[in-house]
This record gives structure tokens, sequence and C-alpha cells, in this order.
């Protein structure tokens, strides 16, 4: 744990996720979400599917970024968006990451950008891109995971309080509570990171993917996703 | 209504067209952002409280700027693309030249603190159009403590209306206070809402110090003029920076 870990986790860290409820606000609409309780269990969900997914590929992307020469963030890339069944949800990771990577360029300038732009065309999904920054950064792959999880917890509760109205001081405890999850859960990303992209986790949450897409279609909503 | 309060321009203690040309940083204490060198287009954002007229605005700019001027427009909605899809009905650019960005619950956030999808998609905009001349910004409808960040605009218009009240402008906040302009529209609900518009000439002076204050009535066909000369005179002072150092 250092200082830069802790910028790169702030939720004020200029990255454009603010507009984003990683899917809360659908479920919300859905009636899935409606408390303390069950957004509690709502994140938990996603944590240990789509969120291990997400976080095994921000570990690998920054494990790659050790040798930018054997580096393959085109198959990284490849892998993730093959894991992510909502063309909406692919938009959306693609835009999140240009992004990430324009505010981690600025913040920690490196090659690492170059080489991925290159590699990927431009088209980098966000977890790739959260491991770019967090190595450009210094941080390890399990630190990159570690964002990556945090971000995603973040996203979900602050919509709850958002949308829901709910006790900010309960959402801060259920972030608690939910701390240890997210420690086992990058580590188990971080012990993927080396593993060939095509074996990576697609522990894949469908009714997310399901849900986004029909929260695209709403004619009023608070957030993009 | 006060004969000095048409819309247009208040008085100032000194003539309008030194304000548009204020590079001596002497005067006011507006956002003085140096014109960039890479002749890329002026970006103009334009900021303000929910229904004081800031789509409005964009429609009547476009009107009376679009036919000379190369521009695009990027509006920020908070619950849908509907400030987009308003300027495409009126069909004041054609539909590829505006871009919808949805910023979330927190609009002044987008503007302010983490500019990225508004930098995104102005960079998006702006490269698929080549020759633009001129990008507005249109801020999601917000509060007071509304401010475009200098990395994102190079000039920003702020808007509030007669009929939020007439102590608006003594409330202050950044939008009112450092602006580059501040319009002051609705003057036609005036007498309707019983809103003094010589108290809020008053209180923006005493705010803004010699910063721009525009009156308008957007309702009137010619009424966005006044904001149009102003970016007129901003984009022939930036063509000319942009020819000395290409």
């Amino acid at each position: 744990m250092n200082a830069t870990v802790l910028l790169l986790a702030d939720g004020r860290f200029p990255s454009g996720g603010h507009a984003h409820s990683a899917g809360a606000e659908a479920a919300i609409g859905a009636g899935d979400v409606r408390d303390h309780a069950s957004l509690e269990r709502f994140v938990e969900g996603r944590l240990v599917t789509a969120g291990l997914v997400d976080a095994t590929f921000a570990a690998a992307s920054a494990r790659q970024c050790g040798d930018v020469t054997t580096a393959c963030f085109d198959t990284l890339a490849a892998e993730y968006m093959a894991r992510t069944a909502s063309a909406r949800l692919r938009q959306i990771s693609l835009s999140l990451a240009r992004q990430l990577l324009r505010a981690g360029a600025r913040t920690w300038p490196s090659p690492l950008f170059a080489a991925c732009d290159a590699a990927t065309g431009g088209r980098t999904p966000q977890p790739v891109a959260m491991g770019i920054v967090a190595a450009a950064a210094g941080c390890t792959p399990h630190e990159a995971a570690l964002c990556e999880l945090h971000h995603l917890v973040g996203a979900m509760t602050s919509a709850g309080i958002r949308l829901l109205g709910l006790d900010p001081f309960e959402i801060s405890a259920i972030a608690a509570r939910l701390a240890p999850m997210l420690d086992h859960l990058a580590s188990r990303a971080a012990a993927a990171a080396d593993a060939p992209p095509a074996t990576l986790p697609a522990t894949v949450a469908l009714l997310h993917d399901v849900l986004a897409e029909h929260h695209a279609t709403w004619e009023v909503r608070l957030f993009a996703s | 209504m006060p004969p000095d309060h048409q819309p247009g321009f208040a008085s100032h203690s000194h003539p309008h067209g030194d304000a548009s040309h204020d590079h001596d940083h002497t005067h006011g204490h507006g956002i003085e952002t140096p014109p960039d060198p890479r002749g890329r287009p002026l970006r103009v954002g334009i900021g303000g409280p929910v229904g004081s007229g800031k789509t409005a605005l964009v429609a009547a700019l476009c009107r009376l700027l679009a036919d000379h001027v190369s521009t695009v427009v990027v509006t920020n909605d908070i619950f849908t693309t509907e400030d987009a899809e308003a300027l495409r009905r009126m069909a004041v650019l054609p539909d590829d030249r505006i871009a919808p960005v949805e910023t979330g619950g927190c609009p002044h956030t987008a503007i302010r603190d983490d500019i990225s999808a508004n930098l995104d998609a102005i960079e998006q905009l702006e490269q698929s159009h080549p020759g633009v001349e001129l990008t507005l910004l249109e801020s999601g409808g917000d509060n007071l403590t509304a401010i475009f960040s200098r990395a994102l605009v190079d000039k920003q218009i702020f808007v509030i209306d007669v009929a939020g009240g007439d102590k608006v402008p003594r409330k202050g906040g950044p939008g009112v206070t450092v602006s580059d302009l501040l319009v002051i529209n609705k003057t036609d609900l005036a007498p309707l809402v019983r809103a003094d518009l010589g108290v809020m000439d008053r209180d923006a002076k005493a705010r803004r110090g010699d910063l721009p204050i525009a009156f308008t009535s957007l309702v009137e066909p010619s009424g966005a003029a006044a904001v149009a000369d102003w970016i007129t005179a901003l984009l022939a002072e930036w063509r000319a920076v942009s020819a000395t150092t290409a």
C-alpha cells in the first residue's frame, strides 16, 4: 500500500466513472435492489461473477506491462470482449477505457499507453486499461485488481445512495463488510494473471448484460449505465 | 422595464468592444485562457441552472452563426439525450454535428472535476468534421456552483433567467462571478414575475466588475444577437492568433 495506489483508487480520480452505476440503476428499476440488504446481496453477486472477470483482466493487463515487447493487449481485449454479451456494455467499456487512459497518461506518462493504443487500435476495454494505468503508476497486478473491484463497489453503492436515498453510513458499513471479499478476489485475480488470456475466468453475470440492454432504452435515467 | 434594459448588452464603464479584447489581464476577474496555438476550433461552454434557456440559446446561436461559421455542438443531459434531440428537431445543424453526452447525476462534475467524457466527445466531433471553427458545449442544467474547467473550454457563458428571481446575481457563485459572459435571459417575463432588471444589472456588475453582461429575450427572432456578436468577436481574435502561431 502506498500513496499512488490511493490516488488511483480515489473516486475523484478523473476517469469518467461518476456517470455510471455499474448496473445498479438497472437493477433498482427491475426491483431487484430496494434497500440496504438487497443492495449488499447485489454487490456481492456482481463481485464474485463479473467482478472477478474484470479484476483478473486488470491484473493480467498489468502483468503484461512488465514486458512491452511480449505484451498481447489485443488478445486480452478480444478475450474480454468475448466475455461481454451486451453490445451496450462493450461500448461503455471502450468509452470508460478511453477516459481512464486519458487521465492515466497525463498523470503517469509512460510508453505503455502508446503500446496499448497501437496493439488494440484504440479499442481497449476498461479492465485492460486499468491494468495499464496501474502499471504506469507503478502498482502491482494485485493492486490493479483491487482498484478495479473497489471502483465497481463504489459505482454500485453510490448509485444506491443517489437513487434510493439509502443511508450513507450503512453503505460504508456494507463496503467494509465486503472488503475481505475484495482482498480474496484480488488475490485470485493476481494468481491467474499469468495464464493464457483464453483461459482466464469467464464467470459473467448474464442478467447484468440483459438489464444493461434494457437500461439503454429507458426514456429517463440518472446514469449512463 | 427601464429603457436601458432592452435585450442586448448592459451599459458598462468602458465600451464592450474592449471586453472581448482584454488580454492584458488588467480588467475584471474572468477566466483567462490563452488562445491555443494549435489552430483547433474555439470552444465555448454554455452553463446555467435548469430552464434558464441554455438549449434555446444554443439553437439561436446556431441559427445566427452556422451559415458562415462551421459549428458543432455537444450537449450534456442528466437523464436523457433530450437536449441533443431537441436541437436536432429544430434542425439548426445537421444531425451529425450534434453529439449528446450523458453525464450521470452530477452535471457539474462532467464540466469541472472529471471532464474526460466531454473531451472525448468534443475531440471525436471535431475530428469527424475537419474545418470546424466553433464548438459549443452545453452543460446539463445545474445550480449556481457550476463552472467549466479551463481544460474543456476556452471561454464560457453562464445563463440565468429573470423568472428565477432578481436575487440570483446577488447570490453569486463562479458562473455569475467569473464567467466570460453572463446572460440574463427572459427579460420579457420581468413584469410578470415582478423582477427588477435594474437590481439584477446592479448586483451582477457588483459581482463581475468589468466582465460583460447580456440581457436577452430569446423568444424574439434576433434575441441572441448580442451573444452571437460576442462570439463573432472572439472568433476573429481566435483566428488571428491561430494564424500567427500556425
